[in-house]
């Protein structure tokens, strides 16, 4: 019966809805003083790949609290672009310059491949060397969100996730940094298609669900910009331009578009 | 006003010490802006209204009417500039209905400080009041704990320093009406596009409002059409509730037909 | 995450479109990562064409959607009418203001008709500040998630942006109602949604 009347919820036990406990406050106490060696610099990316071809987007715009650090920083580096047949592009969210330094590592990564081997990295181990790079510093992280996009052996478009230390997925389609959260459900429904179903094709349980196809350049482009475009509406760390990166067997061709500066 | 309702409090405060964060309330990391000039003054405000990093309105009216003359420009929490503004517009009326003389800004001033000492701090209303009364045209300052400042140009908000860096260097003693207009327009457009927190369109008053006064965050047209095809979405069920039916599930009377009492009896109930 | 609007989860949207407004609700009730129910609504009517959606903390959507039930019911008896739209916008933002210091952890969406057939939306934050949009609203744990995709055909669009955002949010989703209000006629549909 003493446990009703504590007042604070039992810690075990099912049914209650607050775990966390007081937190000591007191101004006597000793307190800590630290470095915090990480900064947000908000921004958001994105990557669709398709049958022959990736694209890789991420808006221009570096923020530190409401400020506007600068109204250009990329955020996508093509790696290795002294090689020619190079096809790798790394887009990097989160803390900018955990962001280039890990962009600087994994060019300093493929070009020791291309000197040691001979040839050109494939997409596929590219992606894991940077799994490898990001897990290196499991206990002091990247502090990024990173996307990989190239082409495969089949001359498949190619697009690698990353979390910070260095889980990895291929995927289709991926958003990430500030207007993830944002971007992410439309892309899960214009590129996969997700909740859209045959009209006329049943009714209720028996409807047929669309299935997805490889999309066209021009519409793939169309997206990214739409996205952005939202995404700037609503998140205040998104805006000033976007920059794309589209990688097919040509190569790699860069576009950048204005988007809204306030 | 009848005063607030702190049912909840203790509620919420043991909530608080459990280590439950307190609810996020939409603030208008703003940029506002006052000026005066001969023979009158101007104020201006962004329309950007935040709750976090999300923009929760991109249209949002910051400049609140309290009396004919008497404008206010509101920065903070949004609820608290909102309700303080017409609250303080609601007593001057009835000031003025009473004195049979138009208000004073002084006045509206002083109302809005006291109301806002009273609650130490805790209704997070900073506003910018400006005005012209028979005395002359007035610019202040009111501050949520309650302090005040009379100058000749004034900034507040999360864009006021990127707003006064425009007055600083362009602000002179004697301006015209529309070089006010200007000023305060340019000043808000510095916390438009610099300050994070401020967005959108700018809104300028002087003694009546100039709602959108300067759009230059028009919305993009989309490059692709989202039309979805009828049909597109799966649904398991459907149930159409005309208006001859609607009183099944609410009460509709048509008034006159019946008695008062027939609707009381027919009360909503959970369908 | 133990935010007293993160603990039951739930979506909502509202949209405007010509002649007529959608509302649209997720139907889970968690508590954090467990689900509780799968039939927890989070729309309440009030008259024929006032709609409220309500999401946060389940204790307080429910004994907020009665309190509006009492009070437009005693605006009812007093008046002789039914509520317009704008003003149960008006009483709702009132009376989530009164609670300034203890608020009620609710972020409310009203949609409705008014007596001129025009379409009407607006939403609160937990303490009555009301934001007045002319084409969307959204509210709840998925509130990012639903701010991506754009209006169009209402409600085929309201349906793809709730199911869509609900399926990136975890603690939302569990199947959807979705309201067309039109002058005079409501239509109520259940979508099928994924039960994950």
């Amino acid at each position: 019966m003493a446990a009703i009347f504590t007042g604070a919820p039992p810690n075990s036990g099912p049914g209650y809805s607050f775990t966390q406990t007081p937190a000591p406050t007191s101004a006597s106490e000793p307190r800590q003083h630290a470095f915090y060696p990480y900064t947000d610099n908000g921004g958001s990316t994105l990557g669709i790949s398709s049958s022959t071809f990736t694209i890789l987007a991420g808006d221009t715009r570096s923020t530190s609290g409401y400020n506007i650090n600068t109204r250009y920083a990329p955020k996508l580096f093509h790696i290795d672009s002294a090689d020619p047949s190079s096809r790798l592009v790394l887009s990097v969210v989160g803390f900018a310059a955990d962001g280039e330094a890990l962009a600087e590592r994994l060019d300093t990564v493929v070009k020791m491949y291309r000197y040691q081997h001979g040839k050109t990295i494939s997409v596929g181990a590219a992606a894991q060397r940077l799994s490898h790079v990001l897990y290196g510093k499991r206990f002091f992280p990247y502090y990024v969100h990173a996307i990989l996009g190239g082409l495969d052996e089949e001359g498949k478009g190619a697009l690698y996730s990353y979390d910070p230390v260095g889980s990895y997925e291929r995927e289709q389609c991926r958003a990430a940094g500030a207007a993830a959260s944002l971007i992410m459900p439309f892309l899960d429904n214009q590129v996969n298609y997700k909740n859209q179903y045959m009209a006329g094709s049943g009714v209720g349980h028996e409807l047929q669900q669309r299935d997805p196809r490889p999309l066209e350049r021009k519409e793939v482009e169309e997206l990214v910009r739409d996205a952005f475009t939202s995404a700037v509406e609503r998140h205040i760390e998104v805006g000033d331009g976007l920059q794309m990166m589209v990688i097919t067997k040509e190569g790699v061709e860069e576009v950048y578009r204005e988007l809204k500066k306030d | 006003m009848p005063g607030f309702d702190f049912s909840n409090h203790n509620r919420n405060a043991a909530l608080h010490a459990q280590g439950v964060p307190l609810p996020k309330a939409t603030s208008t990391g703003t940029t506002i802006v006052g000026c005066l000039y001969d023979g009158g003054v101007v104020i201006a405000a962004d329309t950007r209204a935040t709750s976090g990093p999300i923009v929760a309105d991109k249209n949002c009216e910051k400049l609140h009417y309290i009396s004919p003359q008497i404008w206010c420009a509101g920065a903070g929490t949004a609820a608290d500039t909102e309700f303080t503004t017409a609250l303080i517009s609601s007593n001057l009326e009835l000031h003025a209905l009473s004195t049979g003389r138009a208000p004073r800004v002084v006045t509206c001033m002083t109302l809005l400080k006291q109301h806002l000492f009273r609650y130490q701090g805790h209704i997070g209303a900073y506003l910018v009041v400006a005005g012209v009364d028979p005395t002359g045209a007035h610019l202040f300052t009111v501050h949520a704990h309650g302090s005040t400042d009379k100058l000749p140009y004034v900034t507040m908000g999360s864009g006021s320093l990127a707003a006064m860096s425009v007055f600083e260097t362009s602000w002179k003693r004697s301006l015209s009406r529309d070089d006010a207009v200007k000023l305060c327009a340019d000043a808000i457009q510095a916390g438009i596009f610099n300050d994070l927190g401020s967005g959108s369109n700018v809104d300028v008053a002087k003694t009546t409002l100039m709602r959108n006064y300067i759009t230059p965050n028009v919305r993009e047209k989309k490059q692709r059409n989202y039309r979805f095809e009828r049909g597109t979405t799966a649904v398991l069920a459907e149930k159409v509730i005309k208006r001859e039916e609607i009183s099944k599930y609410v009460t509709v009377h048509e008034l006159g037909e019946e008695g008062v009492a027939g609707a009381a009896e027919k009360m909503d109930v959970d369908p | 995450m133990s935010s007293p609007f993160s603990i039951n989860g739930g979506a909502c949207v509202a949209m405007t479109g010509k002649d007529c407004v959608a509302i649209a609700c997720d139907l889970r009730l968690g508590l954090q990562a467990l689900t509780i129910s799968n039939n927890f609504p989070k729309i309440f009517s009030y008259s024929p064409s006032v709609y409220l959606g309500l999401t946060g903390l389940a204790t307080d959507v429910s004994t907020v959607a009665d309190l509006f039930r009492y009070k437009v019911n005693m605006y009812r008896l007093r008046e002789e009418r039914q509520i317009a739209p704008r003003t149960f916008a008006n009483l709702v933002s009132s009376s989530l203001y009164e609670r300034r210091f203890g608020p009620y952890f609710v972020s409310p969406v009203v949609a409705g008709i008014d007596d001129g057939g025009k379409p009407f939306i607006c939403g609160f934050d937990s303490i009555g500040c009301i934001d007045f949009a002319k084409d969307f609203i959204v509210s709840g744990t998925a509130s990012d998630q639903l701010l991506g995709l754009g209006p169009e055909d209402l409600f085929e669009t309201i349906s793809q942006a709730l199911l869509n955002a609900v399926d990136r949010d975890a603690l939302s989703g569990w199947g959807a109602h979705v309201y067309i209000i039109e002058k005079d006629k409501v239509t109520k549909r259940l979508l099928k949604g994924r039960q994950d």
